[in-house]
């Protein structure tokens, strides 16, 4: 078979990386910028003066905007992935996610961006999109194949609006991986693991925690649980709430109602909880519009006590998880920490506690980057599937449902066809029949959760058998036929077994798009084009190179740049005069190596000029100057530089 | 007696076109996968319906049809065997999980032997006790006066060591009883699975009485505990 390869992608909250196996490893394929995370961010661009199509940044580059034009960027999407109106309040308070005005009850929630609405599949699409073309760019050859990772408790419609994000995006999702279980591909690929696993993964939205049995190369999940809201934004609007609530009692100024200012606020906050890992004390020193000073320190006492309530809340998965695995935590052999959050001591400390690990002398695993193990999970998952690999031949994983699968009966309560933590693909067979003379449909109602009560439980579809033949009532007998398929994405059939007819079913999602909603939001058929694929990168680096010259061109009027030493100018001077030479050429591979390195030879000038803007917004200036002063240049800033607020 | 595992008319593979008994996940001639068997769950595995089983073997079978079954093997192959895969796979887990569990595979042996035994016995969410069991009625009669009690105390806000210490006992008698079901019924198991059709008749009526039994008596260790824990 000819296919290219397949690549494994942590579409995260906060970041998304693209990984592949090279040979026997899983590694990260890294940006344009060299960054191996992708921001999840997505900025619309200004829609160009004369009209024409608006494009759109993602990562590094979209961040920026955040500040210059907060109106027109997107952040922490994942969070209202596959979510309907109601469910995303809570959501919305938190989060500066304007939604379109003109929806009705049942519609997929659409998000303005400037002048424009998308639905949060199309946002993941632009993520996912970039991701495709990073690894494009770095194999030379197209990619359409690809592992997506999902929260383990992800629901059927998270799942559902997942895929659909990577169809839009030109990729073909060949399986939806749990976020845990990648982490533990990843860390059991180099060892001949026997034994119990726990993963806590705690990451920018949401919490996972799995309990895994390995043995002679499967990886089997007895059980997983977990809270698809909670990570390290809830810590972020904690700080963020505080240094809001302070600015506006003791100065007086409500810094709410400017996006700019708070998002400012909020980079600030990311940067005390980061310092906060390693240091005793963070400190807040931030001008005012009105010329005040807020000046605040966080001793991590402090810090730890505040983030208590958020930490709190991943015990009680944990311990539910081991409860279904029918395991103590005495019985756990190793655990390992997936995600950013798990950097924090207090959940380090959380986790020793919960399994005891110091006690029987044992530490959990740290060894891989927790920001990047589940997408090496995730290229080790794509090679299993690729098939035929050395490296992954023997592995087999094998995934649980997390949540148990349910109809609704009389008296709106539940009846569980599948339980929580079977072993997917699963299974369940039910027969359904009329309750009058001559009735031809029957409505079904399938839900997704523990409680006892459907209102309680998450809908995952009404849908309608219909077609069923005329008959007295209760003689038809409907056999339905309900599937967890691999991905843990509920399919379903039916056929009326006394005429033989197989009926026919329509099968509408609670939430969700419709297929033909998802075909007409596939983003461009550009990307298919694979035959002027070479071209297409030749276009491409070319584009790079112009947008980073035409900035470096305006640096010289900025007066950061007399911020920088001679020696600096003079490096930048040269890279710039490199790529020049080369950008007109044929060859791909030198432009991108200019272009790499003019992008190396500024990023401390763009490193001031982002503190410059951050500074600048917090003091209240205009966001048109600050957008001069930054330019739209590629070099970006990396996502954690830290704020210097003088 | 014997299940009948092969059918009387092979199926052609659709494949190779050879035919093939209907009880496999492959073709024996040119190992293609099939579509999933009419066969019961324990023939999933090769066996015959019996109550005794070797889990570590069954776990060790399990993985081995796994490696071969599983949709990660056929990712990128055609669609239908693609869609055989998941078809299969799904069988074989909806197999292994029934068949590990004793109480699942004691109610799937019941139920494919004709057994009227209902639904949700081994469940967890059997909402309806149904009838006590004769010779537990007075028990179960104190036992209920005393669970309302405690939960009226709890609600009033009183602590009552006597009702306390009184429910634990019960609760440990409970126990005790659950213990001897589950003893009960694998000596029903021996019988079934070394009797003649008389003998395993016998024995699946036994096991029916017993596994309501036992559904009554988790379900009143069950109430105990959330009224103790609560």
């Amino acid at each position: 078979m000819a296919e290219g390869r397949v690549v494994g992608i942590d579409l995260g909250t906060t970041n998304s990386l693209v990984a592949y196996m090279q040979g026997d490893a899983p590694v990260v394929i890294p940006g344009v910028d060299g960054s191996n995370l992708v921001p999840s961010v997505v900025a619309l661009d200004p829609i160009p003066a004369g009209g024409g199509r608006p494009t759109v940044t993602v990562g590094n580059s979209a961040r920026k905007s955040l500040i210059e034009t907060p109106e027109r960027v997107i952040y922490s999407v994942k969070r209202l992935m596959g979510r309907g109106l109601e469910e995303i309040h809570d959501e919305l308070k938190m989060f500066p996610f304007r939604l379109a005005g003109d929806m009705e009850a049942g519609e997929v929630p659409r998000i303005s961006l400037g002048e424009l609405k998308f639905t949060p599949s199309e946002i993941s699409a632009y993520i996912l999109r970039q991701l495709k073309r990073n690894a494009e760019r770095f194999f030379g050859a197209p990619v359409t194949q690809a592992v997506i990772t999902v929260p383990a408790y992800f629901n059927d419609a998270q799942r559902q609006a997942t895929k659909d994000a990577g169809r839009m995006a030109g990729l073909e999702v060949l399986r939806l991986v749990n976020e845990p279980t990648a982490a533990a591909l990843a860390y059991g690929l180099d060892r001949a693991n026997v034994g119990t696993i726990a993963v806590y993964d705690m990451g920018g939205g949401t919490f996972d925690i799995s309990i895994l049995k390995l043995r002679d190369g499967i990886f089997e999940v007895q059980s997983t649980n977990g809270d698809t809201h909670l990570g390290g934004d809830d810590i972020d609007n904690l700080l963020l709430t505080i240094a809001l609530d302070e600015i506006h009692s003791e100065h007086g100024v409500d810094l709410r109602g400017h996006p700019g200012a708070v998002q400012a606020l909020r980079k600030a906050a990311i940067d005390a909880k980061i310092s906060l890992s390693t240091e005793a004390a963070a400190h807040f020193d931030i001008e005012l519009p009105n010329g005040d000073r807020y000046q605040r320190e966080i001793p991590r006492s402090v810090f730890e006590l505040l983030i208590e309530p958020v930490l709190e809340r991943t015990v009680s998965p944990c311990k539910q998880a081991l409860a279904d695995a029918g395991l103590t935590p005495e019985q756990i052999d190793e655990v390992v920490l997936v995600g950013g959050s798990t950097r924090i001591p207090a959940v380090r400390q959380l986790v020793d506690e919960l399994f005891h690990l110091g006690a029987r002398g044992k530490k959990p695993h740290i060894e891989l980057n927790p920001d990047e193990v589940v997408a090496l999970g995730a290229a080790v998952q794509a090679d299993i599937l690729a098939g035929a690999s050395k490296a992954t031949g023997e592995m087999l994983l094998l995934d649980v449902t997390p949540l148990s699968l349910g109809i609704e009966a009389l008296g709106g309560t539940v009846a569980r066809i599948i339980q929580r933590n079977s072993t997917i693909p699963a299974s369940a067979t039910e027969h359904f029949t009329t309750g009058v003379d001559g009735q031809t449909n029957v409505a079904i109602h399938v839900l997704q959760g523990e409680r006892e009560l459907a209102a309680d439980c998450r809908s995952l579809a009404r849908f309608d058998l219909k077609g069923i033949p005329p008959m007295s009532a209760g003689l038809p007998r409907i056999e339905v036929k309900f599937l967890i398929d691999a991905d843990g994405i509920l399919k379903v059939s039916a056929r009326e077994q006394r005429s033989g007819k197989a009926a026919k079913i329509e099968v509408k999602p609670t939430y969700g798009l419709t297929d033909e909603q998802v075909e007409s939001m596939i983003l461009d058929s550009f990307d298919h084009a694979e035959e002027d694929f070479a071209r297409r990168l030749l276009i491409e680096a070319r584009n790079e190179a112009e947008t980073i010259l035409s900035a470096v061109e305006r640096a010289p009027e900025n007066p950061t740049w007399k911020l920088l030493t001679g020696e600096e100018q003079g490096a930048i001077g040269s890279a710039r005069d490199q790529l020049s030479a080369v950008k007109l050429g044929e060859d791909v591979g030198a432009i991108r190596n200019a272009t790499l390195a003019l992008d190396q030879a500024t990023r401390r000038f763009a490193e001031l000029m982002m503190d410059a803007a951050v500074a600048g917004a917090i003091r209240g200036k205009t966001m048109e100057t600050a957008g001069k002063e930054l330019g739209d240049e590629v070099t970006a800033p990396h996502p954690m530089a830290t704020a210097e607020f003088k | 007696m014997l299940k009948v595992m092969d059918s009387a008319v092979p199926i052609a593979c659709w494949s190779c076109s050879i035919g093939h008994n209907d009880s496999t996940l492959f073709c024996p001639h040119c190992s293609k996968i099939q579509p999933p068997p009419g066969g019961d769950y324990f023939s999933v595995f090769g066996l015959e319906p019996r109550l005794n089983l070797d889990l570590t073997a069954l776990e060790h079978e399990f993985h081995r049809l796994s490696r071969k079954v599983h949709p990660d093997r056929f990712a990128r192959a055609e669609e239908n065997e693609r869609q055989w895969s998941l078809a299969d796979t799904a069988l074989l887990n909806d197999a292994y999980r029934t068949l590990k569990e004793p109480l699942h595979r004691t109610e799937y042996l019941l139920k494919l032997e004709g057994a009227e035994i209902g639904d949700e016995f081994a469940g967890t969410n059997g909402k309806d006790p149904g009838r006590a069991p004769a010779d537990l009625l007075e028990e179960v009669f104190e036992l209920n006066m005393q669970l309302e009690e405690m939960r009226m105390a709890r609600k009033t806000g009183e602590a009552d060591p006597e009702l306390q210490a009184g429910l634990e006992q019960a609760k440990r008698k409970f126990d005790v009883l659950l213990e001897e079901v589950d003893h009960d019924l694998h000596t029903e198991w021996n019988k079934w699975d070394e009797g003649d059709a008389a003998a395993r008749k016998k024995a699946e009526k036994a096991m029916v009485d017993l596994l309501h039994r036992r559904r009554y008596l988790s379900n009143l260790v069950r109430d105990v505990t959330e009224t103790l824990g609560a």
